[in-house]
């Protein structure tokens, strides 16, 4: 039945990005090692990107490349090295109380939406309604465009807004004078 | 299933790609990594070549007419010499690494258009491996993972100088990323298409339409300096400062690994050679004379010669100017350039509109500037005050009083 609403190359191309990204998710919250996790995860956003690439939306996939694997994590990367990898956390202690009955309750309710998404629209993307086939080429970059700068601008400032507040409010807290305190850790050298 | 019935005549044809397709296909892939080899080692002789004549030296001359041979030598040397995996290292990472460096390398280089269109046995096709819709993002993507075999195979060798570069090579990435994107969106927005063929046919109507000078020569040295920046090349090549670093993410790396760094490195600098001319200087553009039949050759040389003209700039640059201090190259990409190159993206697309908004843009952001400099001096001030714990690290290099406080504490 699947086969007969999609063609078959679809099909595999979608399997395959599937894995990768599943595969990759796995290894992010299994692997000991940050790097590693690290690495896992640019494998999860490629698997992402691909499965862009297969509906047609291009430019989602060259912006899920640029941005998530070209400088978010290597941001993270960035910092751990720069944390150290070798320290060795101490789990027994929760830094955090109850984090993790909430994580639990937040998977819960994860599931259940997609389920819920699933039952109602097209599995494939847990879109409500199909969209037909998206323009291709130029056509496609016009069309994200468009939307962004216009059914969906509020959400689009607004988030730009919460970056900027966002890098204001980091360069704040480690730009403070630090002249009460002890000297940086790395000082003491 | 419309394909499914043409398939029944051909039974070779499966969505829309038939056996004249794939062939022109495989064709052009292995044409052009053949001939991006080639010019690896053509480039490697060139670069050691052209430095010594700059440095009043010899440089290769033994193997082969002018020492061409030289490279061959070396490679097959690297090829024999024994595989070392330091006992510190995360083995399949180091492993990993140099084929991270080199895959982006030679993917960039399928979307610079070479010449114009060929027709061979009634087919057409671009003398460019792929134009994809996407286009230059393709090059941002891949200059965006490439950055992976520098910070893994530094991390990954489990020693201290190789995960200092990679520390490095992570933060300049980041920040030169930034300015080179809002270049490239320059150029997207003059061109009005993402495709590196569309860029180049809109600028084939003659020098003027170049995008060197449609857009002000200001894009071109902003894409000039970060993406020599990304290729990690001197003057920014910090990552692998030998008087700091010893040799930086590749010291622990020996044999063929460390041959197909040297590979990505050489093969990234043609390639940025060729999207510096395809971005800007109108790509295989330039005066053809109307012969039949070899008419195609003449944008290929155009090409060729334009792309050659930037890779001797690379060596040039690499010989004429001292290494940046690594405070320098992180103020000269936040404070300088991701700034000016905001600005003038700005001042393209106000332009584009009406000239009345490019005044007013232009406006803003001479407005934005003046501010941005006040921030600058009173940043500047605020980090030299006697509050303040973090000192700067000014102009020239520490005062030994300085240093002592900074490492000693403040207990005067």
């Amino acid at each position: 039945m699947i086969a007969a609403t999609y063609a078959i190359p679809d099909l595999i191309v979608f399997f395959a990005a599937a894995a990768m990204a599943i595969i990759g998710a796995l290894g992010v919250i299994s692997f000991r090692n940050p790097v590693h996790s690290a690495l896992s995860l640019i494998l999860t956003l490629l698997g992402v990107a691909i499965g862009f690439l297969e509906q047609q939306a291009h430019f989602l996939a060259a912006v899920q490349v640029i941005v998530y694997c070209g400088a978010i994590v290597v941001l993270f990367l960035f910092v751990i090295m720069f944390l150290g990898v070798d320290n060795k956390e101490d789990v027994s202690v929760e830094p955090l109380i109850a984090q993790r009955p909430l994580a639990y309750a937040s998977v819960a309710v994860t599931v259940m939406g997609i389920l819920a998404m699933l039952s109602r629209g097209g599995w494939y993307t847990g879109a409500q309604v199909a969209t037909g086939a998206s323009p291709g080429g130029n056509a496609n970059v016009q069309a994200v465009g468009t939307a962004v700068f216009t059914t969906y601008l509020f959400a689009f400032e607004a988030t730009a807004a919460l970056l900027i507040i966002a890098v204001v409010g980091a360069v704040l807290l480690a730009r403070r004078d630090r002249t009460g305190e002890e000297p940086l850790e790395g000082a003491q050298a | 299933m419309s394909h499914l019935l043409i398939a029944a005549g051909d039974p070779l044809y499966f969505m829309g790609v038939n056996l004249a397709v794939v062939i022109i296909a495989l064709a052009k892939v292995l044409v052009a990594f053949g001939a991006l080899m080639g010019c690896v080692t053509l480039m490697i002789w060139f670069e050691r070549k052209v430095i010594s004549d700059m440095q009043s030296r010899i440089g290769p001359n033994r193997w082969g007419p002018f020492g061409l041979l030289q490279t061959l030598a070396d490679g097959i040397k690297l090829f024999f010499k024994e595989d070392l995996v330091p006992a510190n290292a995360d083995r399949f990472t180091f492993k990993l690494a140099p084929y991270l460096a080199l895959v982006p390398a030679l993917i960039t280089f399928s979307i610079v258009p070479i010449g114009g269109s060929v027709t061979i046995a009634h087919h057409t096709f671009l003398l460019q491996v792929a134009d994809p819709p996407i286009g230059i993002l393709l090059l941002l993507a891949m200059s965006g993972l490439s950055v992976y075999g520098v910070i893994l195979a530094g991390w990954s060798s489990g020693s201290k100088y190789p995960l200092i570069s990679s520390v490095r090579a992570s933060a300049q990435m980041i920040s030169y990323e930034a300015a080179l994107g809002m270049t490239v969106v320059t150029i997207v927005l003059a061109t009005g298409s993402l495709s590196t063929h569309d860029i180049v046919t809109s600028q084939a109507h003659g020098v003027w339409h170049w995008n060197l000078i449609r857009l002000g020569v200001v894009p071109f040295v902003l894409f000039l300096i970060s993406i020599t920046a990304e290729l990690n090349r001197p003057p920014f090549d910090v990552v692998e400062a030998e008087s700091e670093l010893v040799g930086g993410f590749h010291t622990e790396y020996s044999s063929i690994r460390f041959a197909l760094f040297f590979l990505a490195e050489f093969m990234n600098t043609i390639t940025m050679s060729a999207v510096m001319v395809t971005l800007f200087f109108g790509g295989p553009a330039g005066w053809a004379p109307n012969i039949p039949h070899i008419k195609w050759v003449f944008p290929i040389i155009w090409f060729l010669g334009k792309t050659t003209l930037f890779c001797f700039a690379y060596v040039w640059f690499r010989a004429a100017l001292p290494r940046f201090r690594y405070d320098q190259l992180m103020d000269l990409g936040w404070k300088r350039l991701i700034p000016l190159s905001l600005a003038w993206m700005l001042l393209v697309a106000g332009f584009i509109v009406s000239p009345a908004w490019g005044f007013g843009l232009a406006a803003v952001g001479l407005f934005g500037s003046v501010l941005l400099t006040r921030a600058f001096a009173i940043g500047e001030n605020r980090e030299a005050g006697p509050d303040a714990v973090l000192r700067t690290i000014g102009e020239r290099p520490l005062p030994p009083y300085i240093l002592r406080q900074l490492t000693d504490g403040d207990d005067r």
